[in-house]
């Protein structure tokens, strides 16, 4: 079974999502779909332990090898998106059976189980595989579900966010897709690997340029790089807080991972970073939307959304440690890919909660509620320090790497505009704190109690693990080294 | 023979001429649908139009010789999308209203893509080059191996199916995953169904009757032979499963939802939407019990060319059943909002 898990990884939560359409009832459901997800979850374990044993794992679908046929291509890059994606998602699940019950009416709560197994298919589909046609196929996959989860919050905003995510997501995936078709012209295969072999020899034709530059603006749009950030907010804030926290810690994350398989494994780094100004562009618009997404994030009422474009902001931070265009710098993208993920997973559990007791994500309902519910409070102050980067936080450790990183480049203007940019993280996180703690509770605010324990301990273990990889920084820091070096090798 | 070799050559440059000319008309014409579409208020209109969209690039398509692509243009681009939208006008209203804002922004965005794509297509190959990359890499492949490693004449069913088979699984799972969408956001909970039965919509519509219960079984009929003529000539799982649904849709349109209700059940048809995802991929589990890859017909059979056989009919089937369904499902979803927010359009429409 060894050689299988590459495919079984993709394959448990696929074959796991028409199963739960079948069985309907929705606690059956419910830990059905827990249970696959441990399954991935293990693999992807599994796959990590194989990788760092054996090297790049390759397994060709359907017996035919590569180009002929589809290939699955697992390195450290992609074992490492596993097991993010994957236990993120786990932990995310546990908390969505009380949290849902509240956001979404009883007969669609199959639903929505449903269509975040077929999510988390289409994530690990994208990680999982050489293709790069096979990359959209799960990426179409991936965008469906999630349009779906958005739309299903109980917000009737929450349909208009999912329909401009929709149009948006589809011209992303359509230039993704031009890209792709533009590539397979020029070289005659779609293997990633492939390709990287035939790029060089029709490097200089304009087509290649061509479809790198939809390719590249196809995928920023998915991973929300400002200026391309305007679907996100609204999908963010009006989503079940179930699928805000899922996007939030996943979506964005594995489209920076087609972001780095391009310019580095397909296209390379000499090719990404000589015939376009890839550095000017994604610095520029890197630190824009540090700045911009900050600001805004500062004048928003709704908690929800003042994360959302916290989120923005925080991409801004991965996309200028690809800009700088060292080793360093894409160690400190790795890390934050990483660390962000934690992060955000514990602030936007922790509202879950809020909404849970509250029903309200709107700053003026969390009067008082520091004194209410202190531990889901806690939770959010500690993962919104976490965002400012404070030391003994994981935010510390990538905002760290990412100066470190500007300062060898001798860049120190921009480190100086990054540490504004945590300035900037500090007045929104002051507000909801100020709010909080120093404001009585409003009078028709009950006294509420603490967010259920179902949801309390999964927010807690993201919590924990934010200050536990703040303070050992052995495994993501030595991870994200690795295939830091790893992309920089495939390169040379 | 000089002679012979002359006018052979001269009627092949002939037929090219025409080639040429065929394609420049159409690719005219498509160029004035795009455009009369973005101009257009009418939304019936803008539905009609992109039906005739798709129609024309199915004929591209079948100039250029991609007939299996083509097919599946003619029936989902202007067959079912087409009805889809039409169902979704009955609800919305038929014009479009005033613009608030100017989309200048968009007309932007459109013009420099546009103009990237063009800068795209000065280094392509020369159009119908035999030395271009994609005809001298993977496709010789496909062209020399598949008698001797699948053995079906339509090699275009064998890389769909068995060397890029995974894809399909893929673009099966996303019909699926809309199919979870629509049901997801626009099913009624049971206590909101009990709506009062209407008329059948073409009750007075005695001729589209009865040519349409004459028609509605060949349509049936041929569905299936698409479905099990994949291998030989252009067709497969995706074509039939579209044409098996519009036969069902068809008969929805003309004695009304309701009545179709009780003709095709709907929990069965959802279990049918889940079960076409599982037998395909239950194929691939079988061929890893078998010792061989994911989707590795070859592992099915001892003997390799029957394995590929059998596999591909199977998952063709599972695609067949899952799109079919899919279609159904969607339609019927949609079609059963019509009486629920009859109230809103018919005022709209009576405005118009």
């Amino acid at each position: 079974m060894i050689q299988h898990l590459p495919i079984l990884q993709v394959i448990i939560p696929l074959l796991a999502a028409p199963i739960c359409f079948i069985l309907k009832e929705a606690r059956l459901v419910r830990w059905f779909v827990l249970i696959a997800n441990v399954m991935a979850f293990v693999v992807s374990i599994m796959l990590l332990q194989q990788v760092n044993l054996n090297g790049t794992l390759v397994y060709s679908l359907g017996g035919w090898d590569a180009p002929v046929g589809i290939e699955y291509r697992i390195d450290k890059l992609n074992a490492y998106l596993l097991i993010l994606v994957t236990s993120i998602s786990t932990i995310t699940l546990m908390a969505a059976g009380k949290s849902l019950t509240k956001e979404i009416s009883e007969s669609k709560i199959t639903y929505f189980y449903i269509a975040y197994m077929l999510c988390l298919t289409g994530l690990l589909g994208i990680v999982t595989t050489g293709d790069a046609f096979n990359v959209f196929v799960f990426l179409e996959i991936s965008s469906l579900a999630s349009y779906t989860m958005i739309a299903m919050g109980n917000d009737r905003r929450s349909l208009w966010a999912s329909y401009q995510y929709l149009i948006m997501g589809t011209i992303g995936a359509t230039f993704i897709l031009i890209g792709i078709g533009l590539m397979y012209m020029m070289t005659g295969t779609l293997n990633m690997y492939d390709l990287a072999e035939r790029l060089p020899e029709v490097e200089h034709t304009k087509t290649v340029f061509t479809a790198f530059a939809f390719f590249l603006v196809g995928v920023c749009l998915k991973l929300a790089l400002f200026p391309l950030h305007l679907w996100l907010p609204n999908a963010y804030a009006y989503a079940p807080s179930i699928a805000t926290v899922f996007l939030a810690a996943t979506a964005t994350k594995v489209a920076i991972y087609v972001l780095l398989r391009f310019i580095f494994s397909v296209y390379g780094f000499e090719f990404s970073f000589s015939h376009l100004p890839l550095t000017e562009i994604l610095v520029s618009l890197g630190l824009l939307g540090i700045i911009a997404a900050s600001i805004v994030a500062i004048y928003q009422t709704n908690v929800k959304r003042l994360f959302a474009y916290s989120s923005v902001s925080q991409i801004g931070y991965m996309i200028l440690g690809i800009g700088i265009g060292t080793k360093t710098g894409l160690t400190a993208t790795m890390l934050h890919l990483f660390n962000h993920a934690l992060m955000k997973s514990a602030i936007f559990l922790a509202l879950a909660g809020v909404v849970y007791r509250v029903g309200s994500v709107n700053i003026k309902a969390f009067a008082g509620l520091g004194r209410q519910m202190p531990w889901t409070m806690a939770a959010i102050v500690i993962g919104g320090l976490s965002l400012i980067g404070v030391p003994l936080t994981v935010g510390f450790v990538s905002k760290w790497y990412l100066v470190l990183a500007l300062l060898e480049s001798n860049w120190w203007p921009i480190a100086v505009l990054v540490l504004i940019g945590s300035l900037l993280a500090i007045a929104y996180i002051w507000r909801i704190v100020e709010v909080a703690y120093f404001k009585p509770a409003l009078q028709n605010n009950q006294s509420y109690k603490e967010a259920p324990l179902a949801i309390l301990i999964p927010a807690w273990i993201f919590v924990l693990a934010n200050i536990y990889f703040g303070i050992d920084t052995s495994f993501t820091a030595g991870v994200s080294e690795a295939t830091a070096e790893l992309l920089f090798g495939v390169a040379e | 023979m000089d002679a012979n070799l002359a006018r052979s050559n001269q009627k092949k440059i002939r037929s090219r001429a025409i080639e040429i000319l065929i394609n420049v008309i159409l690719l005219a014409f498509l160029a004035i649908t795009a455009l009369s579409l973005a101009f257009t208020k009418d939304l019936f209109a803008s539905v009609m139009l992109t039906g005739i969209y798709s129609l024309l690039s199915a004929a591209f398509f079948v100039l250029m010789d991609a007939v299996d692509v083509a097919f599946t243009e003619a029936a989902v681009g202007a067959g079912i999308s087409t009805i889809l939208m039409v169902t979704t006008l009955t609800m919305t209203g038929r014009y479009e209203n005033r613009k608030l804002h100017h989309p200048l922004i968009a007309l932007c965005v459109v013009a420099v893509t546009g103009v990237m794509l063009i800068i795209g297509t000065m280094d392509m190959p020369a159009f119908g080059s035999d030395v271009a990359p994609a005809q001298v890499h993977v496709a010789p492949y496909y062209i020399m191996q598949s008698g001797e490693d699948i053995d079906i004449p339509n090699i275009v069913t064998s890389v769909l199916a068995s060397y890029r088979g995974f894809d399909t699984f893929g673009e099966v799972v996303v019909v699926f995953t809309a199919v979870v969408g629509v049901l997801a956001l626009l099913e009624f909970s049971r206590k909101e169904s009990d709506i009062t039965e209407k008329p059948a919509p073409m009750f007075q519509h005695k001729i589209l009757r009865i040519v349409s219960k004459i028609l509605i079984p060949p349509i049936m009929l041929f569905a299936l032979y698409v479905q099990f003529h994949g291998e030989y000539g252009p067709g497969g799982g995706f074509q039939a499963g579209v044409i098996f649904a519009s036969a069902i849709i068809l008969y929805a349109m003309l004695f009304g939802v309701e009545q179709t209700r009780k003709a095709v059940s709907m929990p069965v048809v959802k279990v049918f939407a889940a079960l076409g995802v599982l037998i395909y991929g239950s194929v691939g589990i079988v061929s890893m019990l078998n010792g061989g890859n994911y989707l590795d017909y070859n592992a099915l059979f001892e003997n390799d060319i029957t394995g590929q056989h059998v596999g591909i009919i199977i998952i063709e089937l599972g695609v067949g059943i899952t799109v079919a369904t899919a279609m159904i499902l969607i339609f019927l979803t949609f079609a059963r909002r019509i009486g629920k927010s009859n109230s809103n359009s018919g005022t709209k429409e009576g405005t118009a």
